[in-house]
């Protein structure tokens, strides 16, 4: 499903590089957390999946794709393929929850019928039915979370890519969404999380993918936040 | 991709940036309307040489002894140049007016200003031939041949004349273009700023856009269409003014000289008819300016 081989990628403004010859494979369907402090890598990972940056070295894969090689106009549909959520939920403000969702259904074409249909239902599935027709500053950031996540995994995408999604909520709330990405995950929905939570990689206990100064120093199936911790 | 979806987000951003819209659709009213203009003047200089390419070329005046003394050309040497002329291979009509059908005429031409109606005399209107070319281009010929033989006083050339008020013409029309170029280049600089703007004033959203996977045309083309709305606005009321000006301002102030007949009119339907052209000049301009300028200054 996604694939990095000997990825390495170096910013132009400075001279140690982001990532530092990671290779890393995850399989259909796994849950893995990716940790570590700041300025390891995580996000130039994520972005790399996404294609907002390019690698200096290396390939990368994600499902039928060849991220690196791929032609620009294609970009589009692999960012269909994949959910995304972030910590500052990246929500539309000027419309409504359900339009936003519909946003995702929209973008690849679905016509009107199928959206009518399908966003409700995805609503309810995160628990924020009879909130439609809200806006999104409306809602609190447990909610708008929920909307971010509701508009990710509307189109039953390959993968979910969560970039420090608990970042901006407390730690109830958090925990409501781990579920959530939980339940989304036994649908068959790989999902690869970002985070600096250690409660949350800890209570999980699933495959942990540790980075530190662009390089991957740990790999466990079922690992905690802290070695020895 | 959904026309509502489209048009609304065209509505929003130009609702969004009021006085850039404003000032673009001004603009491109004025670039419209001098190339109207201009155009307008080449149309009445067409018209104006098709009347007087059909009129008489060249006048061979008679002296005044043949004008007082042969009213009907009857006798040498009136009736000897009449002969030459009408065998003359450049020449295609040839018609005599004597002294007392030019007074006539001279009365009807000036009959708006009757102060000078009354100072001429028909002693003072020699009678003359009025001749047609079949070359007018080539009457220097038919001068040489007849300036200074018996009987004839004087042969112009009314083409000269017509030269003055035809290069007075070009010389308007060409400024007009001119003013207008230069109007159109502002209008282009104005609808990229614009278009440059809106992006940038949505850049938070359609990076949002982008990540959920909207293509670039899906997230820029409202953008385009912002441009092309308010070229087509332009237009029409560059069009409009057209029409107000011609009513108020050029049937008025050139009234005259339409109807003594030395110009043609401009009438409504000229403008009509070179108004889709102008719609899709500013559309076309509008359009591919956006287009360029998403392109090269729009990094999403």
């Amino acid at each position: 499903m996604i694939r990095l081989e000997h990825v390495s990628k170096v910013y132009k403004t400075s001279t140690r590089p982001a990532l530092d010859d990671v290779t890393v494979e995850i399989d259909k369907g796994e849950f893995v957390f990716l940790i570590g402090a700041s300025g390891s890598g995580k996000s130039t990972f994520l972005r790399l999946l996404l294609r907002e940056e390019v690698p200096t070295k290396g390939r990368v894969y994600v499902a039928n794709f060849d991220v690196v090689r791929m032609a620009r106009r294609r970009v589009p549909r692999l960012r269909q393929s994949i959910g995304c959520v972030f910590q500052d939920f990246r929500l539309l403000h000027n419309k409504t929850v359900a339009e936003n969702v519909a946003f995702a259904l929209e973008v690849i074409g679905k016509p009107r019928n199928t959206i009518r249909k399908v966003v409700p239902e995805v609503l309810e599935l995160v628990g924020l039915e009879g909130k439609a027709n809200r806006m999104p500053h409306e809602l609190s950031g447990g909610e708008q979370q929920r909307v971010a996540i509701a508009r990710a995994f509307v189109n039953r995408p390959l993968m979910l890519l969560a970039d420090e999604p608990t970042g901006n909520l407390d730690p109830d709330t958090s925990q409501d969404i781990m579920l959530l990405l939980e339940r989304i995950n036994r649908t068959g929905t790989t999902v690869l999380m970002a985070t600096h939570d250690h409660s949350i990689v800890d209570s999980m206990r699933r495959r942990v993918v540790e980075l530190s100064l662009g390089q991957v120093v740990r790999d466990d199936s079922r690992g905690v936040y802290g070695v020895g911790r | 991709m959904r026309a509502s979806f489209v048009f609304s987000e065209v509505l929003t951003g130009l609702r969004r940036n009021v006085t850039m819209t404003v000032a673009m659709i001004l603009t491109t009213m004025v670039s419209l309307f001098l190339l109207g203009v201009g155009l307008m003047i080449v149309r009445m200089i067409d018209k104006t040489q098709d009347v007087y390419e059909d009129r008489v070329q060249v006048n061979v005046f008679l002296t005044n002894d043949v004008s007082a003394n042969d009213k009907g050309c009857a006798k040498d040497p009136c009736k000897d140049l009449r002969t030459a002329l009408e065998n003359d291979p450049a020449v295609e009509t040839v018609k005599y007016q004597n002294r007392d059908e030019a007074y006539k005429r001279f009365k009807e031409i000036f009959a708006t200003q009757p102060e000078l109606v009354k100072l001429a005399r028909p002693e003072a209107l020699p009678a003359s031939f009025s001749v047609k070319l079949y070359q007018p281009e080539r009457s220097d010929v038919i001068i040489q041949t007849f300036t200074g033989r018996v009987g004839v006083d004087s042969v112009t050339d009314q083409s000269k004349y017509l030269e003055g008020l035809f290069n007075g013409f070009n010389g308007v029309r060409d400024l007009t273009f001119v003013i207008a170029l230069i109007q159109a280049v502002a209008a282009l600089l104005l609808i990229s700023n614009t278009v440059q703007m809106s992006a940038f004033t949505r850049r938070t959203e359609v990076g949002i856009m982008r990540l959920v996977g909207a293509t670039r045309w899906y997230t820029q083309l409202p953008f385009l269409l912002e441009a092309v709305v308010a070229g087509v606005l332009g237009a029409i009321l560059g069009i409009g003014l057209l029409l107000l000006v011609k009513m108020w301002f050029f049937d008025r102030a050139l009234g005259g000289l339409f109807a003594s007949g030395v110009i043609r009119p401009i009438e409504g339907i000229d403008i009509l008819l070179v108004a889709p052209w102008l719609l899709l000049t500013a559309i076309g301009i509008s359009a591919i300016t956006g287009y360029v300028t998403l392109r090269l200054y729009v990094r999403q």
